[in-house]
């Protein structure tokens, strides 16, 4: 392995062949460019973590490879199908609640089985299984509202995992957690991800966060006319402990480098903001 | 302690005000042609209410309220549903909704009179027109404020329309008809009621209807005083129904679904 981890050539991209492509996309709302030009490839059964300033359009990214919003220009893909309107073939985890709070967590987590027409006998084997895997077991007849932030998050896991996406798309997904439930939810995810390596593109503005889970880290300028300015790998081991690994020497140089290059468009943002 | 005491002065008012009642009438002070007794009143209604003849009265006044609420949270559902989800027909139509919602519904009675004659129908056309526009926009409102993020996730779960639908923007609709439940009834009540009274020949709002006919204003006061008791009944049942239905609420309006 190599010491200058900046130098390190971004293996994922090389090796794997790429799930998702972003090419040349530009967002924009009327006038208003939230992002220009980004270009993005991720490997299949890479997690790619996305970090920058609040308001420079993060989210709008993943909407556009979600299909939820178009491009204004260029074209996104997934698994080499162009993305046109809503994609079924992901599994996307929001930063709020997203459950409906009218089905317990049992109906919830049945939901994308149950759209594709899945035979009711089957859904229970794999819904029950999944509730078990998120540790909900016995909990599924609960209510959201009877579940707390942390057992919510994990039914929207089981929920956004069930259908076995090739893509799996998050947005800031345990920010509106407490700390600790937030390392024990990060863990989680980390497991469950190892046990089926999907390619996951991670949006977040927390950098610890975005090196613990990713394998690489992209930092976008500040908005808007938001853009992608510097690309990391992350080649610390897995499987990897969430709250122990910020001690690692290597975390702290990664840390340190990307918050360079990071910590100018925080400023740009606040001087805007 | 303190709820025992509240209780105590209740019945005291009550006492007060009811032996004043009666005390007047019986020392010539209060007219009784215009305010009878209030032992005569309460006479009336245990009469009637020992008449099984009665409760033919009271079954009509009932199914009407049920048929006009049924049909006008039917259709009230169906054209929230609907506009709450095509705009653009929303707004063209929101003109002639606003008129129509701005008739005062009393004065449609001798129409639906005329078309559907003096019996049942008449009355539920009337209670169907006021519910109607409380469960339509409720409905409506209910289906525009779905919360995006819910759509959003469920569209991508893979929801075609028809899902949606059912899974969506129904349970939507119904949370905020549930939470209207009390008014939308007791506007079936007000509409099955007042349609008797304006001509029928049965139910609650024709037996007072006919005492008045009769100046007979014992009649009238105990006409109201089981409408009341009608209304009291009705309130229990929901608060019953209300519970069973919105399990998955913590309480009832303390949360607005999303």
């Amino acid at each position: 392995m190599s010491s200058t981890i900046r130098k390190l050539k971004p293996v994922v991209e090389v090796q794997a062949k790429s799930m998702v492509a972003i090419d040349d996309v530009t967002m924009a709302f009327g006038t208003f460019v939230a992002v220009q030009d980004v270009n993005l490839k991720v490997g299949d059964g890479e997690f790619l973590s996305i970090v920058g300033p609040t308001g420079c359009g993060k989210s709008t990214i993943l909407n556009a490879i979600a299909g939820l919003l178009k491009p204004a220009k260029g074209a996104v893909s997934i698994d080499g199908a162009a993305v046109n309107g809503v994609q079924n073939n992901i599994g996307y985890l929001f930063q709020q609640d997203a459950l409906l709070p009218w089905k317990t967590a049992y109906q919830n987590v049945e939901l994308g089985l149950m759209f594709r027409g899945m035979p009711e006998a089957e859904r229970r084997v794999k819904v029950l299984a999944w509730l078990e895997k998120v540790g909900l077991k016995g909990f599924e007849a609960r209510f959201p509202h009877q579940l707390s932030g942390g057992q919510r998050k994990r039914v929207q896991m089981a929920q956004a995992l069930i259908t076995e996406p090739k893509v799996i798309l998050m947005d800031e997904p345990f920010s509106a957690l407490d700390i600790h439930t937030r390392h024990l939810m990060q863990n989680e995810l980390l497991r469950l991800w190892q046990e089926d390596r999907r390619a996951v593109v991670m949006i977040t503005h927390d950098l610890e966060e975005a090196i613990a889970l990713g394998d690489r880290v992209v930092v976008l300028a500040a908005g808007p006319k938001s853009r992608v300015i510097e690309s990391f790998p992350v080649d610390l081991e897995r499987p990897r402990n969430v709250a122990e690994i910020k001690l690692d020497p290597k975390f702290i140089t990664l840390y340190r480098d990307i918050w360079a290059s990071l910590r100018g468009e925080v400023e740009k943002s606040y001087a805007r903001h | 302690m303190h709820a025992i005491n509240i209780r105590l002065i209740q019945v005291a008012l009550l006492v007060v005000i009811l032996g004043g009642w009666q005390l007047g009438v019986s020392t010539g002070v209060i007219d009784r042609f215009f305010f009878p007794a209030p032992f005569d009143i309460v006479k009336q209604v245990v009469t009637w209410i020992a008449d099984a003849g009665f409760y033919k009265h009271v079954g009509i006044t009932l199914s009407e309220t049920v048929l006009g609420y049924l049909i006008g949270t039917g259709l009230g559902v169906a054209a929230g549903v609907w506009l709450g989800l095509s705009p653009f027909v929303a707004r063209v139509l929101d003109p002639f909704i606003k008129a129509v919602n701005a008739i005062p519904r009393v004065v449609l009675a001798p129409i639906f009179v005329l078309w559907l004659g003096l019996g049942l129908w008449s009355k539920v056309a009337l209670a169907v027109t006021l519910v109607f526009f409380v469960t339509f926009f409720n409905a409506m409102q209910g289906v525009k404020e779905v919360n995006p993020v819910v759509l959003s996730n469920a569209r991508i779960l893979g929801a075609k329309r028809a899902h949606l639908l059912r899974h969506v923007y129904f349970p939507a609709a119904a949370s905020w008809i549930l939470s209207s439940l009390r008014t939308s009834v007791g506007f079936a009540v007000v509409g099955a009621i007042i349609g008797e009274y304006l001509g029928a020949s049965a139910g609650l709002g024709y037996l007072i209807a006919r005492s008045e006919g009769n100046f007979d204003a014992v009649g009238v006061f105990a006409g109201i005083i089981i409408l009341a008791i009608f209304v009291l009944v009705i309130d229990l049942i929901l608060d019953f129904v209300e519970k069973k239905l919105i399990t998955w609420r913590p309480n009832a309006g303390e949360e607005r679904p999303a």
